[in-house]
């Protein structure tokens, strides 16, 4: 198995590591670097539980090998909370009651995080298509919709 | 229950509480299974099965064990040296682990290999060898109770057919009576076809055997973690396995909806190869795995009769099932019944006459089958009788609505003997119907779909009054391998007067940190917000069966009051000694006791839990703490009604949700909040199968959609904006008046969508389409009636 040099910053900090050519980006995250906020819910490309940011896009992290992340920037589950200050977003799950089990949650609250970026101002029905490649099993979305929706408000309010 | 008692501060009963277990999972710092990382761990991945029935002729481990980092690669025949290549199932049959001869489904554990880490095992899958021999599957249970049919479980001595067991219950020759005299008699064939949890996180264990201490820790995905407990002392404790040498632990479970109730094969042979090994071992199995392997729920095949009068006063209820319980019977019943609750199936009507019988039979598919989110075979029941008074309604030129307006056992008619022999606690049926068709518009509905069909356009509104019974249950009737279905409670209060409990229960989401809080901030005053509650541990929690079947709250939530009475007993006693006042003379009210007559003269339940470690009543032993194990004396009976309405595209057969409307009436409320979210999620669990979900196989016993490319559940695309309310009808015998709620939903919800879709298309001639009601399939009935756009 050929080993690659890879150097991502994760989170804001510079991280280089050896890594196999076939090493998940999943996997690197929660094995090699123990950082298990993101989750791992399918083996198909379907639940979006492993969603990172990359660059500031949503991108299902089991999908990529770890080498393609080289020379990137990686936003996690892990990074959202700044200063000891929940993101928007974390806090409007929290308020809206938009988890359960929480096992979707951080893929949820990355993807969203992205929509957000490119939509401050989404309509229930963009919200909808916006997070519909991310599965919850629990919630049945509604709360979900409403913590995305708590979010974009919030974030608006801090904007101005 | 009119508003909380408590105050804010408190956060008892009926207070939103935001939930207090977010904190880490918003934060990505929740512990799954997964998460789990111990020194010197290895990994394990599963060779599985490509015939649904075939005979092992070799398997080849030369190749896998040659790859630099396979630790080992264990097979039916390494197990059988330790007599571990079989076990029990819950329900008393026998399962393989490993097999040594023959596999009995696609996908089944052939052989595992342990690895550094998990690339490297599945490497190892790669290169075993496995040379099959395959044979001609039996996968339609029709087929397998024809009389020559080949026997599946020739491992079983004796055994001359695939019949597991026949059920039945009701009175047959007074139901036939009933049957003959009435007006008018309407069947039905019904199927709730197989269909999956598929809760995110899958299955998966971490089992760490320590050969010094001889002791085995496993952090297992169960719901139920102390009966696994017990279960590995039974079956391994040949190997020295011994009951206060297992620990269980089961972490945050990323949802469980009765799929992490069994145990399967995966945990069981990572057990025994940390044994063998004495290395951790991790299994975490994929998603294909576990759609492909897991236990199942449904697969039944209904004959639904109802007979009534010309007036649409129903008169007797028969159901034939048959159950196809794939390869064992592994469903995760009670003992007393094979077939679950689903002697409910009388539903929410006063139907003197019943019976009904089942036949469950082996196939060629994975075993099973497990709840789905229900009260064990509880959505079948509801199903069937959902389904059968709108075919009765239909024939009888009735509306639906009204025919059960008038068939509904009445408010003053509880506590109510059902014919199949249950006694329902409490309920207000038409008030909740009521409520649904106010909410929704019914009559404004029916006008609008009058216009609509003179237009030809179709549009169905469908209603599903359902009884949910939950709680599992009274330990005279109620037990687990031999166990008996109680929950407990141990609750400590500190001499700051916060307070710990621990319960025998396991919260998948559920949000149990938060409302077994508020359940104790409700009866002793301290508020939730300082009281932590534990679950999952065996070597800490007081033993208990579990979280399923809704019976968290009916169980552990009436051992949480309990314990809380028994705190507040003592706590009297050390008021009295502060006070120097008598036990009969003080009163309590939330968070204290005081004087009757000179409330000034009071003590808090915090200055009495500093007592009582400070300066207790000599003769009393120091100390504030209590455990109860709670024995329901009934199960409960939630219930609710639901109203949903579709409008179908006539050229593509697509079904819309425009609206859904559910009443649910769980008893008193712990937190609306959670409630709210619990009935969200067992709606979106019942819309699935009603219009997504199914595993379908081949002839041959292949799975066609193994995986998430085409096994599908909802999105929040196809999810509608579920509308929910609640009646409040309180149990009788629950120490809080509560019921239990999770499920109601998945029960009711998909009979509401089936109605509402036939509802749509009745006028063509439809009386049934069985869920999965796909736009395929509406659009095959287009074809058959001649209706196509
Ligand atoms: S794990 Fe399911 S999409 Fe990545
Ligand atoms: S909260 Fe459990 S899967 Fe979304």
């Amino acid at each position: 198995m050929s080993k690659h040099t890879v150097t991502i910053e994760i989170n804001g900090s510079s991280i280089t590591r050896e890594v196999d050519s076939r090493l998940l980006l999943v996997h690197f995250l929660r094995e090699e670097l123990v950082m298990t906020g993101t989750h791992i819910g399918c083996d198909t490309s379907h639940c979006g539980a492993c969603t990172v940011l990359i660059d500031g896009r949503s991108v299902k992290s089991c999908t990529l090998f770890t080498m393609q992340a080289n020379g990137k920037s990686l936003t996690t589950i892990e990074g959202m909370e700044t200063e000891g200050k929940l993101h928007p977003l974390q806090e409007g799950f929290h308020q809206e009651h938009g988890l359960q089990c929480g096992f979707c949650t951080p893929g949820m609250i990355m993807r969203a995080a992205e929509l957000l970026d490119k939509n401050p101002n989404p309509t229930e029905e963009e919200i909808r298509w916006g997070i519909s490649g991310n599965l919850c099993r629990c919630t049945g979305y509604v709360n979900i919709i409403k913590a995305v929706q708590y979010a974009a408000e919030k974030i608006q309010k801090e904007a101005t | 229950m009119n508003g909380p008692k408590t105050s804010v501060e408190v956060g008892g009963m009926g207070h939103n509480i935001k939930r207090k277990e977010d904190a880490r999972f918003i934060r990505g710092q929740g512990k799954y299974t997964d998460d789990v990382v111990l020194p010197g761990m290895l990994h394990m991945d599963i060779v599985r099965s490509p015939y649904a029935y075939a005979k092992i002729k070799s398997i080849n481990t030369d190749n896998a064990m040659a790859i630099p980092g396979v630790h080992a690669v264990i097979t039916g025949e390494v197990l059988e040296g330790y007599n571990l290549h079989w076990m029990p199932t819950l329900m008393s049959d026998t399962q393989m682990v490993l097999p040594t001869d023959t596999v009995m489904y696609q996908s089944q554990e052939v052989a595992a290999v342990i690895a550094d880490d998990r690339y490297i095992a599945a490497d190892g899958v790669e290169a075993v060898e496995v040379e099959y021999e395959p044979m001609q599957a039996v996968v339609d249970p029709f087929k397998a109770m024809e009389a020559d049919a080949p026997v599946l479980r020739t491992d079983k001595e004796g055994k001359t057919d695939n019949h597991i067991w026949h059920w039945e219950t009701g009175d047959a020759e007074k139901t036939e009576e009933a049957f003959q005299a009435a007006d008018v008699v309407v069947k039905e064939k019904v199927y709730l076809p197989r269909i999956h949890v598929a809760s995110i996180e899958t299955c998966g264990c971490v089992a760490s055997f320590d050969p010094v201490e001889g002791k085995l820790t496993v952090w297992m995905t169960t719901q139920a973690p102390h009966a696994i407990r017990t279960v590995v002392a039974l079956v391994a404790g040949h190997v020295g396995l011994s009951e206060e040498k297992i620990r269980i632990i089961s972490p945050d479970i990323g949802g469980g909806f009765g799929g992490k109730v069994p145990v399967y094969p995966g945990y069981v042979i990572a057990i025994a190869s940390s044994v063998v090994i004495g290395k951790p071992v991790k299994w975490v199995e994929d998603r294909s795995e576990n759609l492909q392997a897991d236990s199942f729920a449904r697969d039944y095949h209904m004959d639904v009769e109802l007979a009534a009068s010309n007036s649409g006063k129903m008169e007797a209820l028969r159901i034939k099932t048959v159950a196809d319980h794939g390869y064992t019977d592994a469903a995760a019943n009670p003992s007393k019944y094979p077939a679950g609750m689903f002697s409910i199936c009388t539903g929410s009507y006063d139907i003197k006459n019943a019976f009904t019988e089942m036949d469950a039979y082996y196939t060629n598919k994975p075993p099973g089958g497990i709840a789905y989110r229900c009260s064990f075979r509880v959505t079948e029941a509801v199903h069937a009788i959902e389904r059968i008074v709108d075919v009765l309604a239909l024939k009888l030129g009735r509306d639906p609505a009204d025919l059960r307006m008038q068939n509904f056992i009445q408010p003053e008619d509880f506590p109510y003997q059902s014919a199949l022999g249950w006694e329902y606690d409490s309920g207000n049926y038409p008030r909740a119907l009521k409520l649904a068709m106010e909410k929704i518009g019914y009559e404004e509905l029916r006008r609008e779909q009058k216009e609509k069909r003179e237009r030809g356009e179709l549009m169905g509104i469908g209603i599903s009054s359902f009884t949910e019974i939950v709680g599992a249950g009274p330990s005279k009737d109620f037990d687990i391998l031999g166990i008996k279905m109680f929950d407990s409670c141990e609750l400590r209060i500190h001499p700051t007067g916060k307070a710990i409990a621990r319960f025998g229960t396991k919260s998948q989401g559920q949000g149990h940190e938060t409302t077994y809080a508020q359940i104790l901030a409700e009866e002793l005053g301290i508020p939730s917000s300082q009281i932590q509650i534990e679950e999952g541990d065996t070597d800490t929690a007081p033993y208990g069966l579990g979280t399923y079947a809704s019976r968290s709250t009916p169980t552990a939530g009436a051992a949480a009051a309990k314990a809380a009475h028994k705190i507040r007993e003592k706590a009297r006693k050390i008021a009295a000694h502060l006070l120097e006042a008598s036990e009969e003379d003080l009163e309590w009210e939330v968070g204290k006791f005081f004087v009757k007559g000179s409330p000034e003269q009071a003590k808090t339940i915090q200055e009495i839990a500093f007592a009582a470690y400070t300066n207790h009543p000599q003769g009393l032993e120091p100390g504030l703490e209590a455990t109860h194990y709670y024995d329901p004396p009934n199960m409960t009976f939630p219930f609710g009604s639901y109203i949903c309405v579709v409008d179908i595209d006539r050229k593509t057969g697509e079904i819309k949700i425009r609206r859904f409307v559910a009443i649910d009436d769980c008893g008193n409320i712990i937190n609306p909040m959670i409630v709210e979210g619990q009935i969200h999620g067992g709606l979106t669990q019942g819309l699935a199968p009603a219009m997504y979900e199914e595993l379908i196989y081949d002839e041959q016993g292949n799975i066609l959609n193994g995986s998430f490319m085409d096994y599908l559940l909802p999105t929040s695309v196809e999810t509608p904006n579920w509308e929910t309310e609640q009646t409040i009808t309180p149990s009788p015998h629950h120490p809080l008046g509560a019921k239990g709620v999770a499920e109601s939903p998945t029960v009711g919800a998909p009979p509401a969508i089936a109605n509402a879709v036939v509802d749509a298309l009745s006028h063509l001639g439809v009386e049934n389409i069985d869920i999965p009601i796909t736009p395929f399939k509406v659009w095959q009935v287009f074809q058959e009636k001649g209706a196509a756009a």
